[in-house]
């Protein structure tokens, strides 16, 4: 089947072809404006960063030799040729990675409780008091923006070294972390639930308990488990600032150049990384449905 | 007005057995789960060291701080306290670019769409996966190692961190996108480049920008603690005030911390509106 193509009488064709070019005109132009402001942002920020591409350029066999080096042995063999000597230290590392296991555990159920107590205070729909919602929020925002690991820094100094600074310190990034998500989810619940349950003389309390928590338990469970997720990641790196679990080790194990020792910390972090991931995700399939899995 | 009559509990039982009757297996689950996840808090507790007398006393300690914390005084470093400012802010944007620049070509190779076969996918995505595995302090502790410390290092830290996160959520926007397109360039005779370039560019471009900025923000953050372990910007001068517990020093620089993370927010959400419009920034 063919089909003839209508053309336009060339001057109406004009006016169209004129129009056209002006708005990809415009486009480009706003395009290349844009291109040059990054492109001028970013050799600020490469002047800032002390950018030195000469060091770059001569260092970068460094990096590259870096997983060459942690990939050897002391006697220079390469790691996987004697597992046992690789990882020498497997029975100390293991219980510390499950001390760093632990301390995510602790730090984000702590504040998943308290975001929990506090989130309903947070939610436009619910909160009882407009300053009450001003100040707890305010307060949210702190603890989510300042990250973990200061507060760790400040918490060692308080409560003394261990790992009791790291899950304070994890617990209170969570609570900020949290509270928004819950909140967030609380605000889009349905309050005609609470409407039925205000009507029969309920309290706030009540109101919250019996109307609001059965529709978002679920979605709060799934985030604390992803926030469990990332506070394992978090929790590695807390020793690194003397706050408890695996980080002491690394750290030591990178600044003493114990080549072979990094590779196999690093490696166990990884593979506990990766089965928490596959583990929390399993979880968050089968409690809560497919779709709460992403 | 009637009232209608109360329906008999009996019958309403035996109408509905699945509600009155569930299996003890089903009734129990949800408290059973509950007093296992407090066991284990509990037992986290006291294997970590918890004790009254010890959070008493930390607290305390806390509240001695926060007490020497106010006011917030720079004293006469703040100049440097805003040149590491600056610093930290060209980390955060240099490393989140050069990290974007690279994982789009990788996240290409990583998507469904483009890559069908899945051996060549698969060593891909975990690669992606091992780095994000490490965190940015870890990734700045080798660079130190390789081009000395410096903001240089963390710029190099959290362009490889993040090369990881943007691997995937690029390769995930890919598989995302409309085939329907694609299917047009290649209908009209283009070859796999100009489907890429001219079917999927377009559509991915916008998703992606978007999420380039809001890990610029995010990076911020991330670019404020990598200055703890030696690899430049205001984290270097946090970590060192607190050392020596300065602490007007310390609360001062927290708030600019908070009021740079503050303004890079509103920035970046506005660019993200006139990038995608309203609708799709939740």
């Amino acid at each position: 089947m063919t089909v003839a193509v209508p053309l336009l009488p060339s001057p109406q064709l004009a006016a169209l072809n004129d129009a056209y070019r002006k708005a990809v005109a415009r486009k480009r132009l706003r395009f290349t404006m844009a291109t040059a402001v990054l492109f001028a942002a970013l050799v600020i920020a490469a002047v800032g960063a002390e950018v030195d591409l000469r060091t770059f350029v001569a260092k970068i066999g460094n990096f590259v030799s870096y997983f060459d080096r942690i990939a050897t042995l002391e006697n220079g063999a390469r790691v996987w040729s004697d597992v046992g000597e690789w990882f020498w230290g497997w029975q100390k590392w293991l219980s510390l990675l499950g001390e760093t296991i632990l301390i995510s555990y602790v730090g984000t159920l702590a504040g998943a409780l308290v975001a929990f107590a506090l989130n309903f205070l947070v939610a436009e729909n619910t909160s009882p008091a407009r300053w009450l919602r001003f100040v707890v929020r305010r307060f949210m925002e702190f603890c989510r923006t300042v990250p973990d690991i200061v507060f760790a820094l400040i918490f060692v100094i308080a409560f003394g070294l261990g790992p009791m600074a790291g899950v304070l310190a994890i617990a209170i990034h969570s609570t900020g972390a949290l509270g928004k998500l819950f909140s967030e989810m609380v605000e889009n619940a349905d309050m005609k639930p609470v409407e039925g349950v205000r009507s029969t003389g309920a309290n706030w309390v009540s109101c919250m308990r019996f109307a609001v928590l059965p529709q978002v338990a679920a979605g709060f469970a799934s985030y604390t488990l992803l926030r469990f997720e990332i506070n394992v990641r978090g929790a590695s790196v807390m020793g690194f600032v003397g706050a408890g679990g695996i980080g002491q080790e690394l750290v030591v194990a990178i600044r003493k150049f114990y080549y072979s020792d990094v590779s196999a910390i690093l490696l166990m972090i990884i593979l506990t990384v990766f089965v928490i991931d596959i583990g929390t995700g399993w979880a968050r399939g089968r409690l809560f449905g497919k779709d709460a899995r992403s | 007005m009637t009232r209608l009559p109360a329906p008999e509990s009996a019958d309403l039982q035996a109408r509905y057995p699945e509600v009155f009757n569930r299996p003890a297996s089903a009734r129990l689950a949800v408290p059973a789960m509950i007093v296992g996840a407090f066991a284990i808090f509990v037992f986290g507790l006291v294997d970590l060291d918890f004790s009254p007398g010890r959070m008493l006393a930390g607290l305390h300690q806390l509240g001695w701080i926060v007490m020497l914390m106010i006011p917030p005084d720079p004293g006469s470093s703040l100049p440097a306290y805003l040149a590491a400012l600056g610093e930290t802010l060209s980390i955060a944007l240099l490393g989140t670019t050069l990290a974007a620049v690279f994982a789009l070509p990788i996240s290409l190779l990583a998507a469904k769409n483009i890559v069908p076969s899945s051996i060549f996918r698969f060593p891909v995505r975990r690669f992606l996966d091992s780095i994000r595995g490490v965190d940015t302090l870890i990734w700045a502790l080798v660079w130190i190692n390789v081009v000395g410390l410096g903001p240089f290092a963390g710029v190099l830290a959290i362009a490889v961190s993040d090369f990881g996160a943007f691997g995937k959520l690029f390769s995930e926007a890919i598989e995302g996108a409309d085939k329907k397109q694609v299917e047009g360039i290649r209908a009209s005779g283009g070859g796999a480049l100009h489907e890429i370039r001219f079917g999927l560019m377009p559509q991915v471009l916008p998703v992606i920008a978007g999420q380039v900025l809001y890990f610029i923000e995010s990076n911020t953050r991330s670019a404020t603690i990598i200055g703890i372990v030696g690899a430049g910007g205001i984290g270097l001068q946090l970590a060192e005030q607190i050392r020596v517990l300065e602490w007007q020093k310390v609360s001062f620089l927290i708030l600019m911390i908070l009021v740079a993370v503050a303004v890079i927010d509103w920035i970046s959400s506005r660019l993200r509106f006139a990038i995608i419009g309203r609708r799709a920034v939740v």
